[in-house]
């Protein structure tokens, strides 16, 4: 941190433009000239496959990096209205490829994904974008160990892709095994650099292992074919036991990895991300109680949905970012009654705890501070 | 001080934080209907004056877009601008034109901040940007009272229960007898001269009305809520009072080896007469769009359970228009036109002259009033107003401390009591 940026952000510089922050007058002069908050231009628009773009960012000052795996809050205005949304970071961490400072995000769009669409078609190089830092456990441990699955389905690649870019560039020296599952090669992110990465000496020396599987349209001589499945690991002689395992994808995909692991009693080699908020499949009929809406005097049948959607069925707009359940915009305070996140299926009862609606659908009787 | 009725009414939970929904009307005994405009309209008319309304606030909400957004952020820009430019000047009061200019910018900055920015924001009419900057709900604005309170008592109580006697607490303020039905109080003799004053320090009336010691006072209120208002404001006032009269003069010490040792003085008076200007320019606004003569006033009876075609002719009966250039209603944050901020508190300020044109539709239509002049003719009716209503009425029913008074208002206190005990038996 520069001793001008340390001055900016100081205290008595805060008092001289309260109720204001320093950024909201540094803007006047660069948009891109803030303290706190993080700005990047969009350098370069790389279109992976039909629907997957990757999104090359030169972020600011403020930008503090990011440890491969994380994901940020990607902020894009279109007619007046910012629209935020939650990717993962999908550059090697040492950023030697992109040069300096610079990251990359990739993303895959989704059929009525608003901002995922206009990344695909509408965002051009030189678009201001606004990001959060980067955040998420789902990362790296400090020191790396020697034996490390990196799982992935569809675009939950993004995270480990990371990973598999900063191992390959830090010249991690341990046995990687790299498995995707992708429905065919033309749905498949970065092809080409998995292909030139596999056929690579120096990891294949290194013990690195980078194998795809195409579940719908598996090529001729494929090593797997077909879903995740507990063979798939043997073939590939990776002993859940011993391996620290990252996995990223569809619910599904994370559900047959995480009983495989629980039968073998290897849960805490797991490491799971989620990338899509799986829907509610509670039936209407199974939802119980009332969702009673304090602040506002307002109550609701419970219809399954998760609180957010409820609240906004109910005519309330509380805030929200991400609505998959990690940007903690939406987080309120819950008075009482029971709520099951909707990816995890934990289900919290405390009384006068905080809850991000997004990603919560109550359980029986519930009451939350909206 | 003013009178207070008691509430036998139910006030039902309205967020405030929550501008996109229509605010609740008042709700009371099932079965009673309002008899607001009931005078002039029948209630079939009223009814359909309610939809047309709706459907010209919708057709504004589903058109809201960049342009939109461009506007408040320019508006924003110039206002930093004007802040910025303002307070480098004040550190030149050895050059008298430079230091004037100065304090007008600030001035006018604050003005800005204050009307077309921070009650606009704070009102949620940008919230559907979803950019934080405009945040109606993360929003401080410049001026000693802190938005959470002046929320409260603004968005929710003022705008939900426009000119009901006992209800919006902005009729006076507690403070002036701006209204025949408003019972008289010797201090009532006093209403220009105070109003006079509250004009040069009206960010501090706005503070203090804010902490609702009325309230607090009159038992309506718990003592923990009425402690965090008064921590709120104080840490609200601390922050405004050290920004402006301590650390600014203070980054003009280091000119004084340079200059003269009274510079750091004449940067803290430039702040002072700015918030002045501010403060005598708000008061204006805010005086011409409630109190000219004209401006009708309602009470809790007529107004429970009114219909939305109701609440708007209650809306547009009780404020007052201020006619004018372009740059006039931006300097007034689009308040000039007070009759459409009532009607449609929650949509951008700057849509409000093409909202009139609907308005004024609307008000032929149904032989209606539309209470507006230009600033010269509403202050003059302000000035006219306070005056009058200062003055003993030879009604002693209206003589607060009357004894007739004090027997007509235990009359009701048991009335209301007994019609309680009914219908607690029943």
């Amino acid at each position: 941190m520069g001793i001008t940026r340390k001055a900016l952000a100081s205290r008595p510089v805060a008092a001289l433009a309260s109720p204001r922050s320093v950024d909201d007058y540094l803007d006047l002069v660069h948009p891109m000239l803030t303290v706190h908050q993080v700005r990047a231009r969009v350098v370069e628009v790389v279109r992976e496959t039909d629907v997957a773009t990757t999104v090359v960012l030169a972020p600011n000052g403020a930008w503090r990096g990011f440890r491969p795996g994380q994901h940020v809050e990607f902020g894009v205005e279109v007619e007046g209205r910012r629209r935020v949304r939650v990717f993962s970071v999908s550059s090697s961490a040492h950023g030697r490829r992109r040069g300096n400072g610079r990251f990359s995000v990739s993303v895959k769009a989704h059929p009525d994904g608003y901002v995922s669409q206009f990344l695909n078609q509408g965002l051009v190089p030189g678009t201001l974008v606004h990001l959060s830092q980067a955040d998420g456990e789902f990362v790296l441990p400090d020191v790396v160990p020697d034996d490390l699955l990196l799982l992935s389905g569809g675009s939950g690649i993004t995270p480990v892709m990371s990973m598999l870019r900063t191992l390959h560039e830090s010249g991690h020296r341990g046995r990687v095994t790299f498995l995707h599952y992708a429905r065919a090669r033309s749905d498949e992110l970065f092809s080409d650099e998995l292909d030139e990465l596999a056929g690579l000496d120096e990891l294949a020396d290194a013990g690195v292992r980078i194998v795809r599987v195409y579940t719908r349209e598996p090529e001729p001589g494929a090593e797997l074919t077909g879903r995740f499945d507990l063979d798939h690991l043997r073939r590939l002689g990776v002993d859940p036991n011993r391996t620290l395992t990252y996995v990223c994808g569809p619910a599904g995909l994370i559900a047959s990895v995480r009983e495989t692991y629980d039968a073998l009693g290897a849960a805490d080699r797991l490491r799971a991300e989620y990338f899509k908020v799986p829907a509610v499949d509670l039936d209407a009929a199974d939802a119980t109680g009332t969702l009673t809406f304090a602040d506002s005097g307002t109550a609701a049948d419970n219809t399954g949905a998760t609180v957010l959607e409820q609240a906004e069925a109910a005519g309330l707009s509380p805030a929200y970012g991400c609505r998959m359940g990690v940007c903690n915009t939406c987080a309120v305070k819950k008075n009482h009654g029971a709520v099951r996140h909707v990816i995890t299926g934990e289900i919290s009862a405390d009384t006068d705890e905080t809850v991000k609606i997004c990603v919560q659908v109550p359980v029986g009787d519930v009451d939350v501070a909206l | 001080m003013s009178h207070h009725h008691r509430r036998r009414t139910t006030v039902e939970a309205y967020d405030a934080s929550d501008h996109n929904r229509a605010p609740l009307p008042l709700v009371g005994d099932a079965g009673q209907t309002a008899t607001v405009g009931l005078d002039r309209m029948t209630a079939e008319q009223l009814d359909e004056f309610g939809r047309e309304l709706d459907d010209v606030r919708q057709r504004v909400l589903d058109d809201l877009g960049q342009a939109d957004a461009d506007y408040i952020r320019r508006v924003i820009k110039v206002q930093r601008a004007l802040d910025v430019v303002g307070r480098i000047a004040m550190f030149f009061p050895f050059v008298l034109p430079v230091f004037v200019a100065g304090i007008v910018l600030l001035g006018i900055s604050k003005i800005l901040e204050n009307m077309e920015i921070g009650h606009n924001v704070m009102h949620g009419q940008y919230d559907w940007m979803n950019d934080p900057l405009v945040d109606g709900r993360r929003y401080e604005w410049d001026n000693v009272a802190p938005a959470e309170d002046w929320k409260h008592g603004h968005n929710y109580i003022h705008h939900t229960y426009t000119n009901i006697h006992g209800m919006d607490r902005d009729i006076g303020y507690n403070l002036f007898r701006v209204d025949a039905e408003q019972p008289w109080y010797p201090s009532h003799r006093f209403n220009l001269p105070l109003a006079f004053l509250l004009m040069l320090f009206f960010e501090w009336g706005v503070m203090y009305h804010g902490v609702e010691l009325d309230e607090y006072l009159g038992g309506r209120m718990s003592k923990a809520e009425f402690t965090a208002r008064k921590k709120r404001a104080l840490q609200k006032v601390r922050r405004q009072m050290l920004k402006d009269y301590v650390l600014f003069p203070a980054l003009a010490l280091p000119l004084v080896p340079f200059t003269a040792w009274w510079v750091p003085l004449a940067v803290l008076g430039g702040n002072l007469v700015a918030n002045v200007i501010r403060n005598i320019w708000t008061f204006l606004v805010i005086f011409c769009g409630h109190f000219p003569a004209d401006v009708e006033t309602f009470t809790e009876e007529e107004a429970q359970n009114e219909s939305r075609g109701q609440w708007y002719f209650r809306q547009l009966l009780g404020s007052a228009n201020i006619t004018g250039r372009p740059l006039f209603h931006v300097m007034t944050g689009n308040l000039s036109y007070q009759i459409e901020h009532h009607l449609f508190p929650d949509i951008p300020a700057r849509r409000y002259p093409e909202v009139a044109k609907d308005v004024h539709r609307l008000v032929e239509k149904y032989g209606l009033t539309y209470n507006t002049g230009r600033l010269s003719k509403q202050l003059g009716s302000v000035v006219h107003q306070l005056s009058v209503m200062g003055r003993k009425p030879d009604d002693p029913y209206l003589v607060g401390n009357s004894p007739e008074s004090k027997a007509l208002r235990r009359a009701k206190r048991e009335a209301a009591k007994r019609a309680e005990e009914d219908r607690v038996t029943v």
